[in-house]
């Protein structure tokens, strides 16, 4: 940065997009994850959030490593290998006035987490889950991991021969309220997808193919830079209006549809192709698996059922979050302890 | 019927000091039954305690239930029964052969039983005909059938029907229909044995006054008492025998006691997919600032023991429950022991040393569970609260729990106000050379606090490092945590007799260990008992073991676990320590301690 550059635009927290960054990365050049995370901290600045509500979360490996490269003012927790969705779930119990951002990897989602990943979404535990889907372990150096496509070739040539795991469907069926796709090389998706995810109250769970450009980048593999965007496949066009900014923007009108959140803010979806409902569960089944069959990358927002309860009406929890009660809320009285003897003499 | 036969008499009799044992078959209903003999004893004034010694099976399997009294006090298990009462038809004929000389038998009168063998006095009921008669409905007859026998077993004791009646109905809780068919069916034995059975004088209850104002408790519901009045806020579990009923009973305790005005509830217990999830829950939440805690068993610690690690190395404070079973592997489930001492002093890969606390008594079941918490907060890390199924799972006479009056001790955490005061604050930095570093909580204003939380290698400021001398410092610091802890955990407890040889035990073994001592006395072999009830050794213990020129240390398991720990902590000291080891699965009764003491004295 120069120092002579105009004035840096500033959110409504009176905060620069700069004030959002993290450490400096020290993954590949060029790695999708990057891109990703500064789309984290576009979408952050844009949402106006304030950094230290937010818990950053991830597992193990070089998806996992990201949260130390966005939003400073937040903590971090880096965990261990698959099991971030249960330290996300305690954290979001104890303290349900943080906003949860998870990242993960299709290593750690996807094989040594798949059970934890699929318990936090039936409980519908509310954060951001970002899948860093490359198709390959990176820290490890270049292993097939559990989304590599059939006929998918590593660097030196080894073939995959077993079935894919496909995390969209999977968190569909598992009734996950908020499902998206994307391609960390579609900034603008992208962005769109966090910020409406960022305002999802439950599981907000979004597939983002990220290219590991060191050992997943060839001509032989289906999670290339190349072969994502060649078969990236769009559903649809999409915007994203937070509440507070509705009176200063127009939704379009015709073919465009809105979907709205309970706290006011909307979705708003602009078909590319057939009339495709994000709100119908079936139709997004079929329309996945149609595309895998074809060999798209159907992108957008898969599905969405703005609503549905969260662990915290699961649980039947007090409004407050439960790290701000004092004693006299936790801590029952000498009265409690003697009838609780008297019954037991 | 008159089919028994000579009074049993001849050594004279033992007034509220027998072992009363019951063997039924699971699911059958007789935990109710048995309940009520123990409960009508405890209501004559009489010390009890009852041991459930249950299959993994949930019906049709053997199961025995052992009822002891003492008017010493003595509540640990007996090894031999002076009364059974056989309803199994398939352990019968093994439990009669088992029998001490002398026994006294009540059995089901078509097993025959009364010509296997000469030294044991029976008595044969006829159960099915008495149900019959008691019992209008036939499908009720197999859960009412045992209430037969405790009224057997009342006419042939003495035991005051009035409290054989008042713990019926304290046992059903105002059913009135279950406990009038239930009072029905203990009169009906009564009377019949009145009418038909000798009367015996081997053993009796006679009326004492040492229960007044006691409570009957198991371990696990006073852990989670404990937990409740500690303000848990977030608990993660996955079932397991014999931990269920630690987060079973917090539940009904936290579903009247820990709800705001609107019956919304102050505690989060949340049923995890696996013990890897539950200690994640616990480590998440922990680490956001509640207080959290799970219960498990050995097979859980196992699978928790990546996250164990971690929070250990994170400094992240939680309280894991571990009611020990019999191990390894899935070993012997419903079998108690103390078989975990290791693992939880030591869990993870790398170098760990956790506080663990170990309780005795249900007093300290309910104490230290308390306590725990406020550890785990003040230290930052997993604490251990190390019970067993004996403790957990058992009948247990105690005093009333006493009040934990005072502040909960919520630790070192820095909030807005002390991070703009503290100049350089760093996540792990020793200020107070404690060992102890300030925390802060996700979610606190003023743009000072965050920190990236990690089990990779961290500095002072938690930013990522390889560096060696870091990671030196680190764990060093960690180790040096461990020492504070020597002045906060519990100290042990002993009874001295004077002597220059000393017992050493923990957790379960106390009564037995108790039992023993006396017993060794009076025969002229005196031992000083130290107690444990925290890891890492305190003072108490240092000087205990540099004083004593033998110690005896008695434990639950193959290995000698503890004397192993007590071996590396004190190498100059290795060669006192000789160990009395008991690990087939049942609780510890003193004979066996006294036989092993006497074999090493030789």
């Amino acid at each position: 940065m120069t120092t002579a550059t105009p004035a840096a635009p500033t959110n409504k927290l009176g905060l620069t997009r700069q004030d959002y960054v993290g450490s400096k990365s020290t993954l590949c050049p060029g790695c999708g994850h990057d891109a990703i995370t500064a789309q984290i901290i576009t979408a952050a600045f844009e949402m106006n959030i304030e950094g230290h509500r937010v818990a950053k979360l991830s597992g193990i490996g070089c998806s996992s490593k990201s949260p130390a490269y966005f939003l400073n003012q937040a903590w971090g927790f880096n965990s261990v290998h698959g099991r971030m969705p249960s330290v996300a779930t305690g954290a979001a119990l104890a303290n349900r006035s943080l906003m949860n951002i998870g990242v993960s990897g299709d290593g750690d989602s996807m094989s040594i987490g798949l059970g934890q990943l699929c318990h936090m979404i039936r409980r519908n535990v509310p954060m951001v889950y970002i899948l860093e889907d490359n198709g390959v372990y990176g820290l490890t150096k270049g292993q097939f991991s559990a989304t590599a496509d059939i006929g998918s070739a590593l660097k030196h040539g080894a073939i995959n021969e077993l079935p894919p795991i496909d995390p969209c469907s999977l968190a569909i069926e598992l009734g996950c309220g908020f499902v998206a796709r994307s391609f960390s090389g579609d900034p603008k998706q992208l962005n769109t997808l966090l910020k409406a995810a960022m305002a999802y109250k439950g599981t907000a769970f979004i597939d983002v193919i990220s290219p590991c450009v060191t050992f997943n980048n060839h001509d032989a593999s289906t999670k290339s830079y190349k072969n994502a965007k060649d078969h990236d496949f769009p559903l649809h066009e999409l915007g994203f209006v937070q509440f507070s900014e509705l009176e200063q923007v127009e939704i379009p009108a015709g073919e465009t549809k809105a979907v709205d959140f309970p706290d006011g803010s909307k979705v708003t979806f602009r078909s590319l192709h057939d009339d495709y409902d994000p709100t119908d569960r079936y139709n997004a089944m079929k329309t996945l698996h149609q595309g895998l069959e074809k060999g798209e990358f159907v992108t957008g927002l898969l599905y969405i059922n703005p609503g549905k309860p969260t662990i915290h009406d699961h649980a039947h929890l007090v409004d407050t979050p439960l790290v701000h009660l004092d004693q006299k809320a936790l801590k029952p009285g000498k009265d409690v302890l003697d009838k609780l003897m008297a019954e037991l003499m | 019927m008159s089919t028994a036969l000579a009074t049993a008499s001849g050594q004279g009799t033992k007034v509220n000091d027998f072992s009363i044992q019951v063997a039924t078959v699971n699911g059958s209903g007789s935990q109710t039954a048995n309940n009520v003999l123990m409960r009508a004893i405890f209501r004559m004034g009489v010390p009890v305690s009852g041991k459930n010694l249950f299959p993994s099976n949930i019906a049709g399997l053997p199961t025995w239930f052992t009822i002891r009294a003492s008017a010493k006090g003595y509540v640990a298990r007996k090894a031999e029964n002076d009364l059974l009462i056989l309803m199994n038809p398939e352990t019968a004929k093994e439990d009669v052969a088992k029998a001490h000389p002398g026994a006294l038998v009540i059995y089901d009168e078509p097993l025959k039983l009364d010509a296997l063998r000469q030294d044991l006095t029976f008595y044969p009921v006829p159960f099915q005909q008495l149900v019959t008669a008691a019992c209008p409905e036939p499908k009720l007859h197999k859960l009412v059938k045992n209430m037969i026998y405790v009224g057997v077993a009342a006419a042939l004791l003495d035991i005051d029907m009035e409290a054989v009646k008042a713990a019926i109905a304290s046992q059903l809780g105002g059913k009135a229909k279950a406990i009038e068919l239930n009072q029905g069916a203990v009169v009906a034995g009564y009377d019949w044995t009145l009418a038909n059975l000798a009367k015996q004088d081997r053993i009796k209850v006679a009326p004492l006054d040492k229960t007044q104002g006691k409570i009957l408790i198991d371990g696990n519901a006073a852990t989670a008492m404990g937990a409740m009045f500690a303000g848990v806020q977030v608990v993660g579990w996955y079932p397991i025998t014999p931990s269920s009923s630690v987060v079973e009973s917090l539940i009904d305790f936290a579903a009247d006691h820990r709800k705001d005005k609107d019956g919304k509830s102050t505690v989060a217990i949340v049923q995890m997919e696996d013990e890897l999830a539950s200690a994640g829950l616990v480590l998440g939440s922990g680490w956001a600032g509640a207080r959290s805690m799970t219960a498990t068993s050995g097979p859980g610690i196992s699978l928790m023991s990546e996250f164990i690690g971690l929070g250990y190395f994170a400094e992240i404070p939680g309280v894991f429950v571990d009611v020990q079973r019999t191990g390894p592997s899935t070993g012997l489930p419903t079998r108690t022991m103390q078989g975990d001492i290791e693992i939880c002093a030591k869990c993870s890969h790398g170098d760990t040393l956790h506080i663990c606390l170990l309780p005795g008594t249900m007093e300290e079941c309910f104490h230290f569970a308390y306590e725990s918490f406020n550890l785990a907060e003040r230290f930052q890390t997993p604490i251990f609260l190390v019970t067993d199924l004996d403790l957990g799972m058992q009948n247990w006479m105690s005093d009333p729990f006493q009040y934990p009056e005072g502040q909960l001790d919520r630790g070192k955490v820095f909030g807005e106000k002390e991070l703009k005061e503290a100049k350089d604050w760093g996540r792990y930095k020793d200020v107070d050379g404690d060992g102890i570093p300030y925390r802060t909580l996700p979610g606190t204003p003023g743009g000072k606090g965050a920190y990236f939380t990690r089990g990779s290698g961290h500095n002072e400021k938690a930013l990522y490092t390889e560096k060696g001398e870091d990671y030196v410092a680190l764990v060093d610091r960690l180790r040096k945590k461990v020492e504070t802890a020597k002045s906060y955990v519990p100290k042990p407890i002993s009874r001295d007799l004077g002597s220059t040889k000393g017992v050493l035990a923990f957790g379960s073994s106390d009564p037995a260990v108790i039992e023993a001592q006396d017993a060794l006395a009076e025969a002229g072999l005196k031992l000083d008992y130290l107690r444990l009830r925290a890891l890492p050794f305190t003072a108490e213990v240092d000087a205990f073991v540099k004083a004593k020129e033998v110690i005896y240390v008695v434990e639950q398991n193959r290995d000698g676990q503890m004397a192993a720990l007590l071996k590396e902590f004190y190498p100059a000291h290795a060669a006192k320590f000789r160990s009395v080891l008991h690990y087939d699965g049942l609780a510890l009764d003193a004979q066996s301690i006294i036989s092993q003491i006497n074999g090493l004295e030789k």
